[in-house]
């Protein structure tokens, strides 16, 4: 599978990075294609039931009581936010 | 006193214990030699009235008789690490200004063990990259170079850490390996990288690059230094689901007992079609080194190793796009304005991210994406148990493996950077460890005919580094290695 211009600018849609165009563009074509082209070669393999690994620390994750454990510092929260108000994160309007 | 930067930590703790220099005169030592590198561009952010204040308390508590284990010991921390009140940049122009308001689970238990904080290390662009160049902040000079050549690269991404170790700027520092950023800078500086089993050092505080891979483990001068610095930093964590709940062995305790009887693998996958000559040879003498010590090599076959970094190259995005969408401008960091909230989040990403960051966002979002997700996503969680088995059934057979650390020395800085496939492959004999969850070590073995340092590579299974710790000091010992790169900077 390979990608074109298009599906470059609708994948940075997606990731919320600003549309990239002009040479931009084209060169990340050239290296996503690339990129892809090399890790296709994973298809050789059969991986017919074979089980897909998603952790490599074979223990289940752990439980705990669902109870409140930390917090109580919103001023820690936002103290690095480039606008925060009444220690609230500061956006552009969202809601008309 | 500029000595006293050449001493290990094993050695600058004895002379500590015993007065011959006090914790400040030791930090003092390297605050002059930090001065006097600034070419290296190792550090990102210098913390030298931090670094006196932490050595004072360590000279009060060496004459009090209440010394720590790493009592003075002056570190240099990877700037991926939150250190709290302390820039923390992850190399990334995104994290600007970012002074975290609290402090890695690591770095606690290291400065909870008396040890005194230089600063934060250069690395690339969120840990992407293997050799430095991506970082916001400017590539990293490896302090090995051939004589009259051009400046090489000191290996990536924890390349800050790798090369003030190499020039003696700190005692140890503190990396992260993914897919082996700290043994391939490691091997590419003459120094000693290693990355524990999964789950032995705690992940929190550390900036996510794929956390199903991310591990952080020590860079130091000697095998017995990382055995030390890791005593500190490894322990379960409850705040890191995926910390491991067993009790920290005592990894300096089996150095020097020998490796009689031990079996060690030669997988015969790992000799790769246009690998150097020299590399070929030294890991054939590694091979008769351990073989003199008393173990037995056995050839082992390790079949999908050829599939591992492609895997990689898919999984790793994949979990970096993920962890990466927090960058949006609202809670920390850079904010590029924007008229709608969208467009605020796309111009902070897109002003933020430097280029290897936004292809591997790109990759991992198009490889998670409706239609694509079963072609590369899963089929790499599959492979990726292929290898994993192919390690299970070779510790069936043997100890612990040998490999060569990388398929080059170091490499001028700009040589590889424009073509990312050809710098991927830097990681095509350490990335296999981390799909696995393995502990791996780097030592530095020989020179290569420029006589720049070259390493060699062991993997035990999954919590043996007693067994890694044991078999690298032999390498060590046999290897002599006391070469050092000449003071040009």
């Amino acid at each position: 599978m390979s990608v074109d211009e298009h599906t470059v600018q609708y994948i940075a849609k997606l990731a919320r990075i600003e549309k990239p165009v002009g040479d931009e563009l084209k060169g990340l074509v050239d290296d996503l294609n690339n990129i892809l082209a090399w890790v296709e070669q994973l298809e050789e393999l059969s991986t017919e039931n074979v089980e897909p690994m998603t952790s490599v620390v074979d223990a289940s994750l752990r439980v705990r009581a669902d109870i409140v454990t930390d917090g109580g510092y919103p001023e820690d929260i936002v103290e690095n936010a480039r606008d925060a108000r009444d220690n609230f994160f500061v956006v552009p309007q969202v809601v008309e | 006193m500029s000595e006293l930067t050449s001493l290990s930590i094993g050695d600058a703790r004895d002379g500590l214990e015993r007065r011959d220099f006090s914790a400040q005169d030791l930090t003092c030592a390297y605050l002059d030699a930090i001065e006097a590198g600034s070419h290296l561009n190792t550090f990102i952010t210098n913390t030298p009235e931090k670094a006196l204040a932490d050595a004072q308390v360590s000279d009060k508590r060496i004459a009090a008789g209440e010394a720590r284990p790493l009592e003075g010991i002056p570190l240099g921390v990877k700037d991926l690490f939150c250190t709290k009140g302390i820039l923390t940049t992850a190399g990334s122009h995104i994290l600007e200004g970012f002074e975290p308001v609290y402090e890695s689970t690591v770095t606690s238990n290291l400065w909870a063990d008396g040890a005194v904080c230089l600063g934060k290390l250069n690395l690339d662009e969120f840990a992407m990259g293997s050799s430095n160049e991506t970082s916001y902040f400017g590539p990293v000079c490896n302090p090995w170079k051939v004589d009259g050549g051009s400046e090489l690269v000191p290996g990536g991404s924890s390349g800050g850490s790798s090369a003030a170790v190499a020039a003696k700027l700190v005692a140890g520092a503190t990396g992260t390996d993914t897919g082996g950023s700290i043994r391939q800078p490691a091997a590419l500086t003459g120094t000693v990288g290693m990355k524990p089993t999964y789950g032995l050092c705690s992940r929190w505080g550390i900036v996510a690059f794929a956390s199903s891979l991310d591990q952080a483990g020590p860079i130091t001068k000697t095998v017995k230094d990382a055995a030390l610095m890791l005593q500190s930093m490894a322990g379960f964590d409850p705040k890191d689901s995926t910390s491991i709940n067993v009790p920290v062995a005592d990894f300096a305790a089996g150095l020097g007992e020998g490796i009689k009887g031990l079996k060690i693998g030669i997988p015969a996958e790992y000799r790769v079609d246009g690998m150097p000559a020299e590399i070929e040879r030294l890991w054939t003498e590694g091979k008769r080194w351990l073989e003199a010590a008393g173990a037995t090599t056995v050839d082992i076959s390790l079949p999908h190793t050829k599939y591992a970094l492609p895997t990689y190259y898919i999984i790793a995005p994949a979990e970096a796009s993920s962890n990466l969408a927090r960058y949006d401008g609202v809670r920390y960091g850079l904010r590029v304005d924007g008229e709608t909230i969208e467009e605020m989040y796309e111009r902070t990403r897109a002003e933020g991210f430097g280029r290897e960051v936004e292809r591997r966002v790109l990759i991992g979002t198009y490889v998670l994406s409706a239609g694509y997700y079963d072609a590369y996503y899963l089929k790499a969680q599959k492979v990726r148990t292929l290898i994993s088995n192919d390690f299970k059934s070779a510790f069936e057979q043997v100890d612990a493996i040998l490999t060569p650390t990388t398929p080059s020395a170091a490499f001028p800085i700009g040589d590889k950077v424009s073509d990312p496939l050809e710098m991927y492959l830097n990681d095509i004999f350490t990335v296999p460890a981390n799909l696995a969850g393995l502990p791996g070590i780097s030592v530095p073995a020989g020179l290569d005919d420029q006589g720049l340092p070259l390493g060699l590579h062991v993997i035990a299974p999954a919590l043996g580094e007693e067994t890694l710790f044991r078999v690298a000091h032999v390498l060590e010992d046999c290897a002599g290695f006391t070469h050092a790169p000449k003071k040009w900077w």
